[in-house]
């Protein structure tokens, strides 16, 4: 945990920032300190490092996508396998850590937001490891299309609360667990997913996701002899974006490529893609890029992918963007969908509909490296959640794809259109 | 709409600047004479559209309040309730937008003296620019801006460009708040200070005097501005209780509601007035 700490009052360039009503400052600003204080203590550390060790199965492989590397001209693709966490994806990495601050702060529940359900069952884990009740909530669009992790999170004996309100997605779930927190903030700790939020989370999520980065880096040394060219990673709010990103930014030559989703296409106003067509706003306690219309009202964004259904951005992300680190791309839903059967096919792995955008934008960074380049991946979940809602979209297809095309750039393309659900 | 808008340009107490008549300080000044707290009454604009949330706020001067909080409509509004909430998607699916608030409060403001009080959130104030959004405010005759999700350690991009119009900036404290931040707030403060009566968002419930007593004598204590109460007063009874301890008292939900029951706009701004009158009388002491 060495990633350097943001400005005064939780300041990355012009964006961050703590924009929450008054009655949650007092809770910021403790779990500030906790979280301080944690992250020096060797006990603290310790007791992390262990769970990630022995619950969460870390470290995670990085491993080479060999038949990937042919198909895509010879550039060595690495995959950061964050599938395999227990979970299913890269998100236990923050609620062990979480968990851990709410235990070390005496609160006594634990409230959590999801989109795709993943940060939810993530949490509701944690939660079970230490004997903590859990209400998650999530947008009843969400509930409908993630009805398996919904369960997942029931078995763990979590509530999930489906909320109703506008656009019954991830954004409105994040309201209503802020409004839940507003409540019952002396004994709640509320677990953000990502690395958006009021001061300190974007800092602190980040912080708990930087030992995907750490690791990687170590990795592909270990692999390859040096650092990559440049690491992928999808972005909705962008946890696992940031965790990978955390241990090369300060390496000009790695390429930092933030995937983010297109929806119907980016002409279309229909996608998830905060970081290229949104603008500087306050959303959720920060400012960052948002999707808003010209009178500041929040719009809705779309996705195949309900982890990246949010019309906000980690502040980071937004300051990085501006500083001209990153590398923006985006990928439909019909690029996601044929980027997810291309990794299940090509290497054995189903990847998260969120994970496949990025998989989309890898093929052609690949591509662009060429077969001296070389590339990590961030697979920052894996598909078993999103597999009924992946069957039910390609049997909307028409005609349905029998053998996902290897060399399909074209015909994912042509099926942009029609492509979701 | 724009021709309200200019008749109430040529209200010399409309006047922008810093030195523009004080409503706010003058209306508490009245209340506390008359040996009563001020009534605070919260209208969303543009619920369920602008002429009907006119007709609403003229209403609530009628019923006797002493100063008007017009609602300004955002889609993401985490400090509210659903009550509010649903308030706020009526007044969005009509249309509202910032500038038609205003339009609301510049034809109060050229009917009645009463201080105007725009309350909403951050973002719409950004993406209309902080300045304008000002000049805006000056023009209509608003006296004041309350936004729940800027804290005073967060406002100096804001409160200063309105200050500069003659536009205080009210933040709110809260049951949480510790020592420090009652002081910073104090420090900061404009207008009044408007003190968040339940750990929780707005709705009408129920709000105990006994519990929150020492804390509001604590912060009067600290606050150069009126102090009031607000979040989760909902009956005549309440407001008594709660306007002992306090300058004033704001209902928001529980009028939301009444406007929500439906009707005429006639027969809804008579159920307004009527149950504004009740509050009213309930805070004369």
């Amino acid at each position: 945990m060495t990633v350097p700490l943001p400005g005064p009052r939780g300041r990355f360039g012009a964006y961050g920032g703590r924009y929450v009503p008054e009655t949650l400052v007092p809770a910021l600003e403790e779990l500030e300190a906790a979280w301080l204080a944690a992250r020096e203590d060797p006990a603290f550390r310790a007791e992390l490092s262990d769970l990630l060790t022995r619950f969460a199965g870390r470290e995670t492989p990085l491993g080479d996508a060999r038949r990937m590397s042919a198909d895509v001209g010879g550039c060595r693709v690495l995959l950061k396998r964050e599938d395999l966490c227990h979970t299913g994806a890269h998100k236990v990495n923050n609620t062990l850590g979480q968990v851990l601050l709410a235990r070390r702060m005496g609160k006594t529940r634990i409230i959590a937001e999801t989109g795709a359900g993943q940060h939810g069952v993530a949490t509701a884990t944690a939660a079970a490891l230490f004997g903590l009740p859990c209400d998650v909530f999530m947008g009843a669009l969400d509930v409908e299309r993630q009805a398996l992790n919904v369960f997942r999170m029931q078995l763990l004996g979590a509530r999930v609360i489906p909320v109703e309100s506008g656009s019954r997605t991830l954004k409105d779930a994040m309201n209503e667990a802020l409004r839940d927190w507003v409540t019952n903030v002396r004994d709640t700790h509320y677990i953000i997913g990502s690395v958006a939020g009021p001061h300190p989370y974007p800092a602190l999520v980040r912080d708990f996701q930087s030992v995907i980065g750490a690791e990687a880096r170590a990795q592909c040394l270990a692999l390859a002899g040096r650092l990559p060219d440049a690491v992928v990673a999808c972005v909705g709010g962008g946890s696992n974006a940031m965790g990978i990103f955390s241990a090369f930014l300060e390496e000009p030559a790695v390429k930092l490529v933030a995937v983010e989703a297109a929806g119907h296409g980016l002409a279309s106003g229909r996608h998830g893609a905060s970081l290229a067509k949104g603008t500087p706003g306050v959303l959720h306690g920060s400012r960052s890029y948002v999707l808003q219309d010209e009178h500041g009202q929040i719009r809705e964004a779309h996705s195949i992918s309900a982890g990246l259904d949010y019309p906000g951005v980690g502040p980071e992300l937004a300051h990085l963007k501006d500083t001209g680190r990153l590398t923006l791309m985006q990928a439909t839903d019909a690029e996601a969908l044929e980027a997810l059967q291309y990794l299940a096919r090509m290497e054995g792995i189903i990847p998260a509909l969120e994970t496949a955008h990025a998989v989309a934008a890898a093929r052609e960074v690949a591509r662009a490296l060429g077969p001296d380049g070389l590339l990590v991946v961030n697979v920052s979940g894996r598909g078993d959640k999103d597999v009924e809602q992946v069957r039910r979209a390609l049997a909307a297809q028409a005609p349905p794809p029998r053998k996902p095309a290897r060399r399909s750039r074209a015909g994912a393309a042509q099926r942009r259109k029609g492509g979701s659900r | 709409m724009r021709a309200v808008k200019r008749r109430t340009m040529a209200t010399p107490d409309a006047a922008p600047g810093p030195l523009a008549g004080d409503r706010i300080a003058a209306a508490f000044a009245r209340c506390r004479a008359r040996g009563e707290a001020a009534l605070v009454t919260y209208v969303m604009g543009g619920d369920p559209d602008l002429a009907t949330s006119k007709a609403m706020a003229l209403a609530c001067v009628e019923g006797g309040a002493d100063l008007l909080e017009l609602g300004v409509p955002f889609s993401d509004p985490m400090a509210d309730g659903p009550t509010i909430q649903h308030a706020a998607e009526r007044a969005l699916a009509a249309g509202t937008t910032p500038d038609g608030v205003l339009e609301v409060a510049a034809a109060v403001r050229a009917r009645s003296d009463v201080p105007i009080a725009l309350m909403g959130y951050l973002n719409p104030i950004l993406a209309r620019g902080v300045e304008r959004f000002a000049d805006g405010c000056a023009r209509a005759g608003v006296d004041a801006v309350i936004i729940p999700d800027l804290l005073p350690e967060e406002a100096g991009d804001v409160a200063p460009v309105l200050a500069s119009r003659g536009v205080r900036t009210v933040f709110l404290l809260a049951p949480t708040s510790d020592a420090a931040r009652v002081e910073a707030a104090a420090r900061a403060a404009t207008g009044f200070l408007y003190f968040v009566s339940v750990t929780g968002v707005t709705g009408a419930r129920t709000a105990v005097a006994a519990e929150i007593g020492p804390t509001v004598a604590a912060i009067r204590e600290k606050s150069p501005v009126p102090v009031v109460i607000g979040f989760g007063v909902s009956s005549p009874a309440q407001a008594r209780a709660l306007g002992a301890l306090a300058d004033g008292v704001v209902v928001g939900s529980a009028i939301v509601q009444r406007i929500a029951e439906g009707g005429t706009r006639k027969a809804r701004a008579e159920r307004v007035a009527r149950f504004v009158r009740s509050l009213k009388r309930a805070l004369r002491r």
